[in-house]
């Protein structure tokens, strides 16, 4: 219903002609009156369309003037006179080609139409001409800035590339924080420097190794024959053994030299250190201390030279890095391995209480209460003396001043002179800290201990010339050997003083060692250049080897066993080492006998030991 | 430093061996004692080839790393000692 009323209402619309898009609220200011007021007249006017027409009155001025001009009369007034074509006829006036259509044209043309008005131009002969002016030639012109720096980056990531990422950032972190807390200031040129040395030094880590491979390349065969070869023949020789020489060790620098003392590396059992000096007297021409690998027999790992000759060493037994050294001039120093320098870090001095003779054996101690690391020296002048690294000195303290009158002296009274001994060679015990033994150059060997200073425990009689070496057995508690250049060898039981076994070598001997394998084994060089091996257990009477290691001309002054390899190394008065391999004869152990269960390692070494000496003491008891 | 020259020196002067070459970690050659095609040939091959065992032994471990390479081969022996920075490869003829 609603819908039918919605319908009928009406609906008024007024139309006016007001624009509704007029603004109705404009103000203007007014400066004279210097206030806003509206605006009232607003334009209204709205164009929608708008076009420019193109008629002229027929009466009016303008029609009339065209007129005139325009074709025949009659005619009506130009329709469109803003579109003016010229045109001419080419035979009557070709000069007018010149002019082209342009706006102000037409009043200059009309002069001229009003010439010509009776001629009406040829429908159909007329032509059209155009002309141009020339157009400037194009050109390109154009310029590149330079291209800025461009890199081709390109990379892959896996797991061992972050790996090492991070391993370097980790590091990194660590140097910052340990430059923090030490505050030492350090140039940075410097560094630079380090940086350099560091990298061009990993090379050289590098090298040394290859150095190495290439000489195990070139002496393949003397490696094989180290780690393989055993002498067939010995099976068919009943007792006696070999020795196969193995590598040589030189250096070009010490070949003027005598080798004077030898040490294995307890812990890395390929190095060996050479102590190298002059056992003549008159001839003293400084010494070197040489490391020697077995896997580079061409060059030393380490050469330190010294003013004065070496006449013994000892490497730490555990420390490896520290050495001990004693000189000709009375001196001794420590080495240390690990610093890159070619001085001591140690060196005993007039004042810290030096030797004033040569020094002739140096062996480590066990530290002392504070830590402190010790070596214990024996020189010429007649004193023992314990010596103690303490921070960046050597302390020393006497524990023994030897003389010839069977109770050692103090040396503080002078009313009575002693007559000094000179010891040449001493010797800890394995097993018993303070005991040790001093051999002299009287031929006499003393049993001291550390704890008596006062007295010697035992004199052993011994040779009748210096005692070169004098060394306990790395097993029997009892047991120790010395030998002299008056030609013999001699093995004592600290107990007795009279020897157990003698052997005579015919030639004085350097050295004597025992076997680190066995108990009765041991091995002696004489300057005849022979080297001579014993087994006690295997021959009391002589020895299982004898054989000539080195050219003529030379003496042997030194021997040393590997603490794990079958090689001894002898030294030489030419610098040289030699290294030799022991034949499976030389190195036997006791043959196991059927259902009889034997005692393994260094008790079996001591039972061996032990039966030999009840064999010898038998005919004494009777 | 004087004592890698050394070093290097000793080695030149061991039997059999026929040049020593120091690669950067890029594969160009910095030493050699070789002549200049064969320094070429040999560092940019076997950069590649260190390359490649490195990255094999890395891959199978990435806190492991290659500390050397040898090649034997019919004619000679080729050692290489790669380093974070330098490659050290010598040649040799062990059985000359």
């Amino acid at each position: 219903h609603s819908k039918s009323n919605e319908l009928k209402e009406e609906i008024t619309r007024v139309l006016n002609a007001n624009n509704p898009h007029a603004p109705k609220n404009l103000v203007r200011y007014s400066f004279k009156e210097h206030f806003y007021k509206p605006v009232t007249a607003v334009d209204h006017l709205a164009v929608h369309f708008a076009l420019d027409g193109n008629l002229l009155h027929k009466d009016s001025e303008e029609a009339r003037r065209l007129s005139l001009f325009q074709l025949p009369t009659g005619m009506a007034a130009v329709k469109n006179p803003g579109i003016l074509i010229w045109t001419t006829t080419p035979v009557e006036d070709g000069g007018d080609s010149e002019e082209t259509g342009d706006e102000d044209k037409p009043r200059s043309a009309s002069s001229k139409r009003r010439k010509r008005e009776a001629k009406i131009t040829n429908q159909f002969n007329f032509s059209e001409r155009a002309g141009q002016t020339r157009n400037n030639p194009s050109r390109e012109r154009s310029c590149q800035t330079e291209p800025p720096p461009r890199v081709t980056f390109s990379g892959s990531v896996n797991q061992w590339e972050i790996y090492d990422a991070y391993f370097q950032k980790m590091q990194n972190q660590d140097i910052i924080e340990k430059r923090k807390k030490s505050t030492v200031e350090k140039k940075d040129d410097f560094d630079v420097k380090k940086k350099m040395m560091m990298e061009l030094a990993k090379v050289g880590e590098v090298a040394m190794i290859i150095e190495r491979m290439v000489i195990q390349n070139t002496m393949d065969d003397i490696a094989q024959d180290f780690k393989y070869f055993e002498d067939a023949s010995d099976e068919f020789r009943d007792q006696e053994g070999t020795l196969l020489p193995l590598w040589t060790f030189q250096y070009e620098k010490a070949r003027h030299l005598t080798v004077t003392a030898l040490c294995w590396n307890n812990k890395y059992q390929d190095l060996f250190a050479v102590g190298l000096g002059s056992y003549d007297f008159g001839k003293q021409e400084g010494g070197m201390l040489l490391f020697f690998s077995l896997k580079n027999s061409a060059f030393p790992e380490h050469i330190y030279s010294t003013a004065s000759g070496i006449l013994c060493l000892d490497i730490h037994p555990q420390l490896s890095y520290l050495v001990a050294v004693g000189f000709y001039d009375g001196c001794v120093a420590v080495y240390n391995l690990k610093e890159k320098q070619e001085d001591p870090v140690y060196k005993s001095t007039a004042s810290t209480g030096k030797h004033t003779d040569p020094v002739w054996q140096v062996r480590w101690q066990n530290d002392d209460m504070d830590s402190n690391h010790m070596f214990c020296s024996v020189s010429s002048d007649g004193r023992v003396v314990t010596w103690t690294l303490v921070k960046n000195e050597l302390m020393s303290s006497d524990i023994i001043r030897l003389s010839v009158k069977g109770a050692p002296s103090d040396g503080s009274d002078g009313s009575q002179l002693p007559v000094i001994s000179h010891g040449t060679s001493l010797d800890f015990h394995k097993q018993i800290d303070y005991l040790f033994l001093v051999g002299t150059e009287e031929g006499k060997i003393y049993k001291c201990s550390k704890t008596y200073s006062s007295q010697f425990l035992e004199t052993y009689d011994a040779h009748r010339m210096p005692v070169d070496t004098v060394k306990w057995n790395h097993f029997h508690p009892k047991i120790f050997i010395s030998c002299s250049s008056d030609w013999n060898v001699k093995i004592w039981d600290h107990t007795v003083n009279t020897p157990m076994f003698t052997f005579d070598l015919n030639s004085p001997v350097g050295d004597v060692c025992w076997a680190p394998y066995s108990s009765t084994i041991f091995a002696a060089v004489t300057i005849d250049r022979k080297v001579h091996v014993f087994d006690l257990s295997i021959n009391k009477f002589e020895g299982i080897c004898h054989q000539i290691v080195v050219a003529k001309k030379t003496r042997l002054t030194h021997i040393e066993f590997n603490p794990i390899y079958p090689i001894i190394i002898v030294g030489d008065d030419r610098g040289t080492v030699t290294s030799l391999k022991l034949s499976p004869n030389l190195r036997k152990k006791p043959k196991s006998k059927k259902g009889q269960e034997l005692p393994k390692g260094s008790e079996a070494e001591v039972l061996k030991m032990d039966r030999l000496l009840s064999l010898l003491r038998e005919p004494e008891l009777d | 430093m004087a004592e890698v020259e050394e070093t290097l020196k000793r080695i030149q002067s061991q039997k059999g061996v026929q040049g020593i070459i120091i690669v950067n970690s890029e594969g160009i050659p910095v030493k050699s004692t070789l002549d200049n095609q064969s320094t070429v040939q040999y560092s940019a091959l076997i950069h590649q080839l260190v390359m490649k065992a490195r990255s094999t032994l890395r891959d199978i471990d990435p806190q492991n790393d290659l500390t050397f390479l040898r090649v034997r081969s019919k004619k000679n022996e080729i050692m290489i000692a790669p380093d974070k920075d330098y490659f050290l490869i010598v040649i040799q003829n062990p059985s000359a």
